[in-house]
């Protein structure tokens, strides 16, 4: 029977919910017309919430708002960077997003440790073993593990070899501070939508002095930079989540002490349970959790029928299920890869919803236990 | 007594729905959630349809998901795609590429029935908390007033009963299986799917096997074992040569058509058939209709849905020949059953004599038993012999 109460939602890394206050400004940006390109009045007053966003932007990850350049999100940032390599010696992390992976037939990929962090020995032998890379892309934050990536070591690497650094940064907003100068870092990639503002929403952020090749083509919006009428209400939507973003850190340590409770929970109820990153840095909405002989996508369904929404791994696009490849990357079992789910906490999270996953997910255990 | 059997209301009934994306499977599910009940839809994903085929009529390609999907969205009932592209791959498309290159006829619905529907999804149905789950089959699941057991009966539509498809559930399946349509016909299937607004309701019947495009399953056979074709011979029964074949996997026991060794073999210029494959030698056999008569059928791993005789007769095939368990059979998918006498032996083994010898009974399908519209159960022939002519085939 469908629980009568409303679900409860443990999927913040897939999509963050629109915080009301977001909501609320764009509403009443979608009702004024106007493009921000526009020289009326109209136009004058989008291009205002454009710019106060991009100021916004440029704060959460400490640069000039001149460097910030606004897209539809992560994706298109990543292929934006990815693209101007073209031809060129590329290294990517294993445990990218597609987004990243999937860009360069010829991109290299850099090896993990068990515990899911950029294996630097590795990187290092990588980039002495042919030509200099012109770039290399590690995420800041894993979407699955959650685990923060050495950046900064990363980066004195490429800078010694003359390579450009990009960072995708989507599951890092808002859970850690961000510093685009301190991280050394070349290209940083954003998406609203990760942070409690709209889907279909994000920036690139490009080191000053620095110029990347034009991706989409066609108008002169963004200084010549990225073509297409602004999304006014998106990008005064992700400025907002940017500014609620960069002041919600301190509240990451009530979310953080929620998962960490979970997780003791869980391994109460079932010690044969396997958490990845734990030995690694890891920001503190994330677990990543493996059942060992329970299929993923069964536990998911489980979950999902008792009102609590989770995720395997990542969800492709068609809605299957394939096996993590970041756990794959960390070097785990073929079973254990198929068996882990995803919870990911957030700003709207309560200690009740906290309990309802943990009931939900013991009764599940039960239920396959009894069943094979 | 709700519809599917349970003391409670519909509302607490769960029942995971197998949904293929076709009319039937899509009716089954919007009907049971309109009734009421707690409804999954449940949607396989068995092989990577992009990269293997596009192809209208069969039951899993990418549109099929979709549609089921929206089924389910329209109705509001919760829907899932499970990635079953591995057990499907080791579980039926192995065995009909092994069956094939053994020079048998394959039946892989009844495989896929078997594993991934009946065993591996059924299993996810009880994970899931299930009282049962259903699909969109032609068959009659029918509760002994007397045993309490379920029985499997043929649909109520003959002509699209799919009990043959169907003979390898097994007794514990059946319990937990349910089969709304069967007491249907599949215009009112049609009817109903039409009452309810179904986006699917008039999309054509799904054909052939579904991962084969086009009904060509050499090619898919050859795709997979590429060394699968092997050139050789076609010798007649006396073992002279006749022709050459470009592989086994083309052939199939009782075919006439297509030899290209053209008739002749007597006065009356009566055509050849095969009578026999061999894949150790590679050789195509052919010979005259009458060598293809059979009365004796070996079946291997069997199931059967009744209860069997304490003294399996092993030792005494004579005694059973007479005293044996009176049934008829299908050898193939269409056709009418026909009589026989069944003796049930040790190791899911059994022998059926046929009353009158049938011709073309080839190695691979399955011989299914029925006593009138009660489905027995069944096994897989492996071989066949003649009382009349001994022709070791």
């Amino acid at each position: 029977m469908i629980d009568p109460m409303e679900p409860v939602y443990l999927d913040y890394n897939a999509s963050a919910p629109l915080r009301p206050d977001i909501l609320a400004l764009m509403t009443d940006i979608w009702h004024r017309p106007g493009n921000a390109s526009s020289v009326h009045g109209f136009g004058r007053t989008a291009r205002k919430y454009v710019e106060e966003a991009r100021s916004r932007v440029a704060e959460l990850v400490g640069v000039k708002p001149a460097q910030v350049i606004f897209n539809s999100g992560a994706t298109e940032g990543n292929n934006t960077v990815l693209h101007a390599y073209q031809g060129q010696r590329v290294l990517v992390s294993a445990i990218e997003h597609p987004s990243v992976l999937y860009v360069l037939p010829q991109a290299e990929t850099i090896p993990v440790t068990q515990d899911g962090v950029i294996d630097l020995d590795a990187l290092r032998q990588l980039i002495e073993q042919g030509e200099p890379p012109a770039l290399i892309s590690v995420m800041t934050v894993n979407s699955e593990t959650g685990v923060i990536q050495p950046i900064q070591d990363i980066a004195k690497l490429a800078k010694a070899c003359g390579a450009h650094l990009h960072t995708d940064s989507v599951q890092a907003a808002g859970r850690i501070a961000l510093d685009m100068t301190d991280m050394g870092v070349d290209y940083l990639t954003l998406s609203a939508h990760k942070m409690g503002g709209p889907q279909g929403v994000g920036a690139l952020i490009v080191r000053r002095g620095l110029d990347i090749p034009r991706y989409i083509l066609g108008g002169s919006q963004e200084s010549l930079k990225r073509a297409g009428t602004h999304n006014t209400a998106g990008i005064a939507g992700m400025g907002l989540a940017a500014e609620m973003a960069r002041q919600g850190l301190q509240d990451y340590d009530r979310i953080r002490n929620l998962r960490d409770a979970m997780e003791d929970a869980l391994l109460g109820i079932a010690p044969e349970a396997r958490i990845f990153g734990t030995q690694a840095p890891r920001v503190g909405n994330t677990t990543d959790i493996a059942l060992p002989g329970v299929d993923a996508q069964i536990q998911m369904m489980a979950l999902d029928l008792d009102g609590v929404a989770v995720s395997s791994g990542s969800a492709c696009s068609s809605g299957t299920f394939k096996p993590s490849h970041v756990l794959k990357a960390m070097g785990a079992e073929e079973n254990i890869c198929r068996s882990a789910l995803r919870i990911s906490l957030g700003y709207g999270t309560t200690a009740s919803d906290i309990d309802r996953f943990i009931s939900a997910w013991k009764k599940m255990y039960m239920t396959t236990r009894v069943g094979s | 007594m709700n519809s599917l059997g349970f003391d409670k209301p519909e509302r607490d009934t769960r029942v995971v729905v197998a949904m293929s994306g076709g009319v039937d499977s899509s009716t089954v599910a919007a009907l049971l959630h309109e009734q009421g009940y707690d409804v999954v839809g449940v949607t396989l994903q068995l092989y990577d349809y992009g990269a293997a085929l596009a192809k209208k009529g069969a039951c899993c390609a990418g549109q099929d998901i979709y549609d089921a999907k929206r089924v389910a969205e329209e109705k509001g009932f919760p829907h899932y795609v499970l990635n079953y592209e591995d057990k499907f791959r080791q579980s039926v498309v192995d065995d009909f590429v092994d069956s094939y290159l053994q020079g048998e006829t394959p039946i892989p619905c009844v495989k896929c029935n078997q594993t991934v529907k009946f065993r591996d999804l059924l299993k996810v149905a009880k994970d899931l908390n299930a009282d049962c789950m259903a699909t969109g089959h032609y068959i009659q699941r029918v509760v002994n007033p007397e045993t309490h057991r379920a029985e499997l009966h043929r649909a109520l539509d003959t002509g699209k009963d799919q009990s043959y498809f169907l003979f390898a559930t097994t007794q514990k399946q059946l319990e937990f299986l349910r089969f709304p349509l069967g007491g249907w016909t599949k215009d009112i299937t049609r009817q109903h799917a039409e009452r309810l607004g179904l986006l699917v309701c008039d999309k054509p019947d799904s054909q052939d096997i579904c991962f084969v495009p086009n009904g060509d399953y050499a090619s898919v056979v050859k795709k997979i074992k590429p060394e699968a074709q092997r050139p050789g011979d076609i010798k007649h029964m006396d073992g002279r040569v006749l022709g050459r074949h470009d592989g086994v996997i083309g052939y199939t026991i009782g075919q006439r058509k297509g030899l290209g060794i053209g008739g002749g073999h007597n006065d009356s210029n009566d055509p050849f058939y095969v009578v026999k494959i061999d894949p150790v030698q590679n050789t195509v056999i052919v010979g005259p209709r009458e060598a293809l008569a059979r009365d004796v059928v070996h079946l291997k791993d069997c199931n059967w849905l009744m209860d069997m005789p304490a003294d399996t007769g092993a030792d005494d095939p004579e005694k059973y020949r007479t005293q044996g368990i009176k049934l008829s059979v299908k050898l193939r998918s269409v056709m009418t059953p026909i009589a026989a006498t069944f003796i049930p032996q040790s190791g899911g083994h059994a022998v059926l004599y046929l009353d009158a010898p049938q011709f073309g009974i080839s190695p691979g399908q399955a011989a299914v038993c029925y006593a009138d519209n009660r489905v027995l159960g069944g096994g897989w022939i492996t071989r066949t012999e003649s009382t009349a002519l001994p022709i070791a085939a």
